[in-house]
């Protein structure tokens, strides 16, 4: 008895002298809404078709559903694929397409019509069932290929950059509809994608990975807000990064000096010594700022550049004589846009626990 | 004024380009003159009334009918249908394995086995067909239909399997691993994902296989024994004694036959296309 719908302990695929996926072990829990992010090539394609069983591990093991996988070839296991490209039977109509799992597992005919129809239905494309792929746009066949695995009630779907085909707009509404749909029917997925706000917004929890390993597993938030390494500061969306030295230390704070003049000071998560190298990450929208300065803690700088961006306005500010940092300020009141015009000083201010303490 | 320019520049850019349209035009018109006008003379003049081909004398159709009357071309044509039947058959079967094989696994002789493969289309026919006759005299076969057909199975295997390897070049392989996610096991993907999809291809390999044998005579010769006579060695030893109508006749025949044939091959494609998403 076990509560995860799919474990991995250890998990590595060689493919000759490249490790696409390098001793990878996650546990994820029945129900879930589980993302792999990472740039192309980082493995997470890898570890889905392990999970899948096109591939098989070179080392650890998969469980699914608490059960060992071994060699289970893929028409054996519980989970089922949407495939990147759809990958729906072209000389197949829709109905042909969407029952064939179902045909496979000798489910009797009318049990066949009855589910057909319905899932169609759910993915919004009732009475398409006599067309062809061919004839179907490039939504509708995401859609039907969603339809064609989630026929068959599997305990896992997984998902394989499914929206990667699709036009921002679509995207982002079959985001929506896909959460949705998971919520619905209860299913865990296992959702592979390189976009990290597709990851954030649709995710329960997230595992970012770089050539091949799993650098941090957490909730969207944690992911965004706690990252773990400087990959993942830099991957999951914009983040300013100020390296730096220990220079002292106050309480739980260490003091980092950046580029020997400016003194920033960071609540230390994590064991850092003196004189170390170190990366300060502060989130542009995290910091505020002011034509004079609010408190001793804030820092001042130079507005080198504005760039207005509709919704935001983001500065470039100098700091010192190479750090150059980015700030976000949402578009609040009209007209408020660059209400700092470039040349002007001005004093920056973050909540400390905003600045993220990352090794260099 | 400089638009002017541009006009008249424009207008006689035009009037080159119509002259260059109308030699273009006479030269693809000369080159089908050239390939189809002795096929067209040949048809024409197995209607002739007239024994030679010198002078038309009016319209007949005596030579078809004595051609339906001859039983030596009869037995011909039998053995001709039986050894391209058998070896179409054959070959395509084998040809579209090795495609199969060539196209989705590596094993050590790859390379070797690839080249191999095509040695048999680049070949000189009479090569061929003294190595095969050569082969069969040593295994101390006697020449007959058998030996035709095997003749004919080992270079069809290789047209087979270079046309059916060119349809599975554009196969998504993901098609595959989307069956076998949907239960399906190892035989029931092939049947009923891979074989379906690549059928115009290994259609087109029989066809290509089957006109090939029809229309072979060199090895077909060579590798030839008493009583198994084919279509093209009955007409070379007929034409022996000079051309008569009646050749035409045949010829005009098997013309038709061998369009048939090609228009069948066309519709086939057209028909899987409409499925396939390529190209």
């Amino acid at each position: 008895m076990s509560t995860y719908a799919i474990q991995l302990k250890d998990a590595s695929k060689h493919f000759g002298s490249v490790i696409a996926v390098d001793r990878v072990s996650l546990s994820i829990h029945d129900g879930e809404f589980f993302s792999l992010l990472g740039p192309s090539g980082c493995g997470k394609t890898t570890t889905l078709r392990l999970i899948a069983g096109f591939e098989l591990p070179t080392q650890g093991d998969i469980y699914i559903c608490g059960e060992l996988q071994g060699e289970t070839p893929p028409y054996r296991r519980p989970v089922n694929t949407v495939f990147q490209n759809y990958a729906l039977f072209p000389h197949m109509t829709i109905f042909q397409n969407v029952a064939f799992g179902l045909e496979m597992q000798k489910v009797a005919r009318a049990e066949i019509r009855q589910r057909v129809s319905e899932v169609l239905e759910m993915v919004r494309l009732p009475g398409m069932g006599g067309r062809k792929p061919s004839q179907l746009s490039g939504g509708q066949q995401q859609r039907v290929a969603l339809a064609r695995a989630l026929v068959n009630r599997p305990r896992v779907l997984l998902l394989d950059e499914p929206l990667g085909a699709l036009d921002l707009k679509l995207r982002k509404a079959m985001q929506l509809e896909l959460k949705e749909l998971q919520r619905r029917v209860g299913i865990t997925f296992v959702y592979v994608t390189h976009d990290q706000e597709e990851a954030l917004t649709m995710s329960d929890r997230i595992a970012v990975m770089q050539h091949g390993r799993v650098l941090q597993v957490g909730t969207p938030e944690q992911i965004y807000e706690q990252p773990a390494s400087r990959f993942v500061a830099d991957f999951i969306g914009e983040t300013n990064f100020l390296e730096g030295q220990v220079k002292g230390r106050r309480g739980s704070e260490v003091a980092v000096v950046v580029d020997g003049v400016l003194t920033l000071h960071v609540p230390a998560e994590r064991a850092v010594g003196m004189e170390d190298e170190v990366t300060v990450a502060i989130r542009p929208e995290k910091i505020s700022l002011h034509a004079e300065p609010p408190d001793a803690q804030a820092v001042p700088g130079v507005v080198e550049e504005v760039i207005y961006t509709g919704t935001d306005t983001r500065y470039l500010i100098r700091l010192t004589g190479q750090t150059i940092v980015t700030v976000r300020q949402q578009n609040v009141a009209v007209g408020s846009s660059a209400c700092f015009a470039p040349g002007t000083r001005l004093y920056l201010r973050w909540q400390p626990e905003s600045a993220r303490l990352l090794m260099a | 004024m400089r638009s002017n320019k541009r006009q008249a520049g424009k207008v006689q850019k035009r009037r080159r380009g119509r002259w260059l349209n109308r030699l273009l035009s006479l030269h693809g018109v000369l080159g089908y003159i050239f390939l189809y006008a002795p096929i067209v003379i040949l048809v024409i003049f197995s209607f002739n009334a007239s024994r030679f081909v010198s002078d038309w004398r009016g319209f007949t159709l005596q030579w078809y009918t004595r051609l339906f009357g001859n039983q030596a071309i009869g037995a011909a044509l039998r053995n001709s249908l039986i050894v391209a039947g058998a070896s179409t058959l054959i070959s395509t079967v084998f040809g579209t394995m090795v495609a199969l094989a060539m196209e989705r696994y590596r094993f050590r002789g790859k390379m070797a086995f690839d080249a191999l493969l095509y040695l048999p289309i680049i070949i000189p026919d009479i090569s061929m067909a003294v190595m095969l006759l050569l082969f069969f005299v040593l295994a101390h076969w006697n020449l007959g239909l058998i030996t035709i057909i095997i003749s004919h199975v080992a270079f069809n295997i290789s047209f087979v399997a270079v046309v059916v390897r060119a349809r599975l070049a554009y196969f998504d392989i993901s098609l595959e691993e989307a069956a076998q996610d949907l239960y399906a096991n190892e035989w029931q993907t092939f049947r009923r994902v891979t074989l379906p999809l690549i059928m115009p291809g290994i259609l087109g390999g029989a066809l290509l296989a089957f006109t090939l044998s029809i229309d072979d005579f060199v090895i077909t010769f060579f590798t030839a024994g008493p009583g198994s006579t084919t279509l093209p060695l009955r007409i070379y030893s007929m034409v022996k004694l000079g051309v008569t109508p009646e050749i035409n006749a045949l010829s005009s025949m098997m013309l038709l036959a061998s369009m048939g044939l090609v228009f069948l091959s066309l519709m086939l494609q057209k028909g899987g296309k409409g499925g396939m998403d390529i190209v």
